[in-house]
């Protein structure tokens, strides 16, 4: 039994999480918590067709990376980041030729064709860093600290992202 | 007219349920490709809803909803074995086939394996010497306590009881107080009586 105790002491142990102070809610409410938001993320970055893949690699990763998160102060965000990460890689994929900075391509349906397709359209003809910004300070209501850490920039790009972006819309949609 | 873009970019918000079929795809992708820890599921029983949970090794969880919140049971879950938990009813199919035997009463044996990972030594062997009582019988905190090894260790036994994590499946309605007294119960006395009646163990009430 001691080896057992010893062995559970490891960063590879599933319940590591209690011994560096972190409390993680269980993966099932953290995912019902979340994946409204992913997906609709996720859509304004790929478009509707490619959400659903997206979505499945984003909390796979999420699930494997899981039980070692050493940071519990912000899921949301944590998640957000690596829906974005799956996002590039899926176009990156998509697109053989490769892609000269972390920009999608334009998405070619846009996100909610449902509601205000005229608008969505327009937030799908941006640039991928001002699409993610505007989505996320409005559609996500998440502050500036919080898009930057998911965009893995500075407050004043993010800033800056969102401002282009809206402006861009305005002149679009005028 | 910013303001309005804004006013519609912020209405933006998906629809509550808009990712349910994503996310039943993920249920099944995480159970079938074994990345989860912890598998959990909802039962229906006589006594009430039920939350069985499993890992790898074996039956993990039994849990009276109507007693302790579901929220509550799986934090606790993933604080002692895992938090990589997600709900996968196919994965307790076992489970809730030996129970709804056994509510019928066509079962008096379960024989389901069990993790005993998540709990200490002393408490393993009290629920060890637990699983030995056999249907319709019933023993005493003390005889449970002597059968595992610490005869004068019967009132840390009765502790040890109440937080049996897997009630029913390990009998711990088979221990008795003192003196024919039925002494408490994890789910309640009124449960612990009605399993007890159902082994026959315990006369149904009048009236």
């Amino acid at each position: 039994m001691a080896a057992r105790a010893r062995a559970r002491l490891t960063s590879q142990s599933p319940a590591w999480h209690r011994y560096v102070g972190v409390a993680l809610p269980p993966f099932q409410a953290f995912f019902d918590d979340h994946r409204d938001d992913v997906l609709g993320f996720l859509t304004a970055l790929v478009g509707p067709s490619d959400a659903d893949d997206a979505f499945q690699e984003t909390f796979v990763a999420a699930l494997r990376a899981y039980p070692r998160l050493r940071d519990d102060s912000n899921l949301r965000a944590w998640v957000l980041t690596i829906a974005r990460r799956k996002a590039i890689d899926m176009a990156r994929a998509r697109n053989r030729r490769a892609l000269p900075s972390d920009d999608l391509p334009e998405v070619a349906t846009p996100p909610r064709p449902d509601k205000q397709p005229e608008l969505w359209q327009a937030v799908g003809g941006l640039p991928e860093r001002q699409r993610a910004a505007v989505f996320l300070r409005f559609a996500g209501d998440l502050p500036h600290r919080d898009i930057a850490a998911v965009m893995e920039a500075s407050e004043d790009a993010v800033r800056k992202n969102v401002s282009d972006g809206l402006k861009k819309l305005k002149e679009t949609l005028a | 007219m910013n303001l309005d873009i804004e006013k519609a970019l912020r209405g933006a918000v998906p629809a509550p349920g808009a990712s349910d079929d994503a996310a039943a795809r993920f249920l099944r992708r995480a159970a079938d490709e074994g990345l989860l820890d912890v598998a959990y599921a909802h039962v229906d029983s006589p006594l009430g809803p039920l939350l069985a949970a499993t890992t790898e090794h074996g039956l993990v969880r039994l849990s009276y909803l109507g007693f302790r919140d579901e929220d509550a049971t799986l934090q606790k879950l993933a604080d002692d074995v895992s938090p990589r938990i997600l709900q996968a009813p196919a994965k307790l199919d076992p489970v809730r086939r030996e129970l709804d035997e056994y509510f019928e009463g066509k079962r008096s044996r379960f024989d389901l394996a069990i993790d005993w990972s998540p709990m200490g030594d002393f408490q393993r062997r009290i629920l060890t010497a637990t699983a030995a009582i056999p249907f319709g019988g019933h023993a005493s905190y003390g005889q449970v306590a002597e059968r595992a090894g610490n005869p004068r260790a019967f009132r840390a036994a009765g502790t040890a009881l109440g937080r049996n994590p897997i009630p029913i499946v390990i009998p711990c309605h088979r221990v008795w107080a003192a003196g024919g007294k039925l002494g408490g119960y994890t789910g309640g006395l009124e449960r612990k009586r009605a399993l007890l009646e159902l082994e026959g163990a315990l006369q149904p009430e009048l009236g």
